[in-house]
């Protein structure tokens, strides 16, 4: 059977699935709606936040960037999993304790004050929107190519079914439904990782593949080596060098980092499970699902780079395998012949070079690449899918609850029913889905720069407000609010002024200390710090409600109410 | 309410929590990124030290440390737990 039937066979048995679970976990109040009623299992919990997080950007992107970055790649895997350890020691615990349904909910009654709340609405909006525009371009990228159907048809076939799910069953249908799809990604993801790994090393843990010797098949020697030889003989950079400076690389990690621990539709994972106990044995179950594939990732870099230079570097251009040419057609990787001998040459020398490969396509192809049977090719579609519209999901959810609950009953119309409450949640993520679908058919063409922002800006604004709003008993109002606004606008006018005014001095002589846009939230979250501890010193402490209730969340016991 | 138990809780809590972050941080930044090149003298099979730290190493020390803490959590919650019922002082509840 061919690919294309392949995948239309894993496709619609995984929606089908997901309906299913959309039918039958409808939710009927807003504790259902907005926390699946706080009754999910630790286990199930883990899964669910393992695919809530593990977006387009870790299944299609992360190793493709990777095989490409080398050893620098390195900030992706320990900024993306590190950020779990935060998450897990500094917040979730606590959160699930505080018991309420969003993070503005914390922020705004943890700091008593609704200028708090709607600026922690505003950031919460802002960074999902810019987060689930990627996961739509994922999707979109993935019916192109594996279904020949057109983008914009593709993106509407994802957006349907989110909706489907989304709408009906709120946080408890999606939570479920994460559930399959983190069974189906990891699938796909670990079957091609472990039959090429058997190809090339005859080791089928990817991970130990990873640092074995090749087979006789590819030449023999380490793999590592191998590729290391192979990028130095055509000019590219050594693979298991660094290119950054290390300041960059410290700063590009520990934002990302603060950065997974701020964002919103992670944190919510851990107001569903049923007590303070469960919510940190969730954190440790997801940590364990994320890292099969953040370990398995850089193995994946690794034998794709080794295959795409084994595979195409002086190939004739005449004869190049099926994969090359299908890829072609979709405009992600492109071969001028600049010296006309009829073959490729894929060298380090941009002008030399003739061959432009697209990152994203590394994971993708990859099994084509290695030759492995058509239905492991169709896998990955139904894994990068399952990838994307869950954690598009997930992120609909906080934009709903941020207009449902935070803005509406929270703040502009305290009075309406809970009847009326879930109608606005459900019309918000109708109108969310509608405003993403739009992205996800005419992205932006920055969409790749503007995720850095999703991560910086949750760093610099939600991570210090949370961890001070616990650990700091004499925060304030004051010093929260004025250090996630400094935070927030050094972070966000940073990144704008290098992307969008200034882009000639994007480089490492026109930034500050050397750090990368990319890196910036760190000292945003470093900015924010600072100043709300100084500014919370020189203004009265919060009232003694409020410092019960920091006592309270601190020490072990039932969470509150939702 | 914050009774002697409490702060002798919280303060457990804090320890535990600052010694695992320290773990946290020499093994991503300190091994991971400060010391990376200096550990890639030492080679183990086909990995540089540095280079596997950094991009697989790391990772699973993240998991080892965050089940480390939910053991130690659940032993301090424990004997937070038996101290308070000895006491007179009703356990922690819901303060709403």
């Amino acid at each position: 059977m061919s690919v294309q039937i392949w995948t239309f066979i894993f496709v619609f048995l995984t929606f089908g699935l997901y309906i299913g679970i959309a039918i039958w976990s409808r939710a009927s109040s807003t504790n259902e709606f907005y926390v699946a009623g706080g009754g999910v299992p630790p286990l199930a919990n883990g899964m669910a936040t393992a695919a809530d997080w593990m977006s387009a950007a870790s299944f299609i992107s992360m190793a493709g960037l990777i095989s490409f970055l080398g050893r620098d790649g390195t900030f992706y895997l320990m900024g993306w999993t590190g950020g779990y350890v935060l998450l897990a020691l500094l917040l979730a615990p606590y959160l699930r304790k505080f018991g309420k349904f969003t993070v503005p909910d914390f922020i705004g009654d943890r700091y008593y004050s609704q200028t708090a709340r709607l600026i922690a609405v505003f950031c919460a909006i802002v960074i999902s929107f810019v987060y689930v525009c990627g996961q739509m371009q994922g999707a979109g990228i993935v019916f192109s190519r594996f279904l020949e159907v057109d983008l914009t048809t593709g993106v509407i076939i994802g957006m349907t079914i989110v909706f489907f799910y989304a709408v009906l069953g709120g946080m408890k249908g999606i939570t479920y439904t994460q559930v399959a799809q983190y069974c189906v990604l990891i699938f796909a993801f670990m079957v091609p990782a472990i039959f090429i790994s058997l190809l090339m090393t005859d080791n089928p843990i990817p991970q130990l593949g990873f640092g074995s010797e090749l087979n006789e098949a590819f030449g023999g020697g380490y793999l590592l080596d191998r590729l290391d030889g192979l990028s130095q003989e055509l000019g590219f950079a050594v693979y298991t060098e660094g290119q950054k400076t290390t300041q960059d690389v410290f700063f590009i990690t520990a934002a990302l980092m603060f950065g997974t621990a701020g964002l919103p539709h992670v944190i919510i994972r851990f107001f569903t499970v049923p007590n303070v106990r469960d919510a940190r044995r969730s954190a440790g179950y997801a940590l364990v699902f994320i890292a099969i594939l953040y370990t398995t990732a850089p193995a994946v870099a690794a034998f794709a780079r080794t295959n795409l230079i084994d595979t195409v570097n002086n190939a004739e251009y005449t004869e190049v395998p099926e994969w090359f040419t299908t890829w072609e057609a979709t405009n992600l990787i492109s071969f001028t012949d600049k010296n006309n001998d009829g073959r490729i040459q894929y060298v380090g020398d941009p002008d030399r070079n003739e061959l432009e490969v697209n990152r994203d396509i590394m994971v993708l192809a990859n099994p084509e690449i290695a030759g492995l049977p058509n239905w492991v090719v169709a896998l990955v579609a139904a894994g990068a899918l399952a990838a994307a519209l869950s954690t598009a999901a997930g992120l609909l959810l906080v934009i709903s609850t941020a207009v449902s609950h935070d803005l509406m009953k929270r703040s502009l119309r305290p009075d309406i029913t809970e009847k009326q409450e879930l109608r606005y949640a459900r019309i918000a993520i109708f109108v969310a889905v509608l405003i993403a679908g739009y992205y996800g058919i005419n992205p932006p063409g920055y969409v790749a720069q503007v995720v850095a922002f999703a991560f910086g800006l949750a760093a610099a604004s939600f991570f210090p407000a949370i961890v001070l709003g616990i650990f700091q008993k004499r925060m304030n109002k004051e010093g929260a609010i004025s250090g996630m606004i400094c935070g927030f606008a050094f972070t966000a006018g940073y990144i704008i002024y290098f992307k969008f005014i200034n882009p000639g001095a994007d480089n490492a002589d026109g930034w500050l200390f050397g750090i990368s846009p990319e890196g910036i939230g760190t000292l945003g979250t470093l900015i924010n710090l600072v100043v709300a501890i100084s500014v919370g010193r020189m203004t009265d402490e919060p009232p003694q409600e409020v410092q019960e209730i920091v006592e309270a969340i601190r020490l072990p016991g039932e969470a509150m109410e939702h | 309410m914050p009774d002697k138990n409490a702060h002798s809780y919280w303060k457990g809590n804090l320890k535990i929590v600052l010694s695992l972050l320290g773990v946290w941080f020499f093994i991503s930044f300190v091994c991971g990124i400060l010391l990376v090149d200096l550990l890639d003298s030492i080679r183990i099979g086909g990995f540089k030290l540095g280079f596997w730290i950094a991009q697989q190493g790391a990772i699973f020390v993240f998991v080892i440390l965050v089940f480390v803490y939910i053991r130690l959590m659940d032993k301090l919650d424990a004997d937070y737990e038996d101290s308070a019922s000895g006491d007179s002082n009703t356990r922690e509840g819901d303060v709403e």
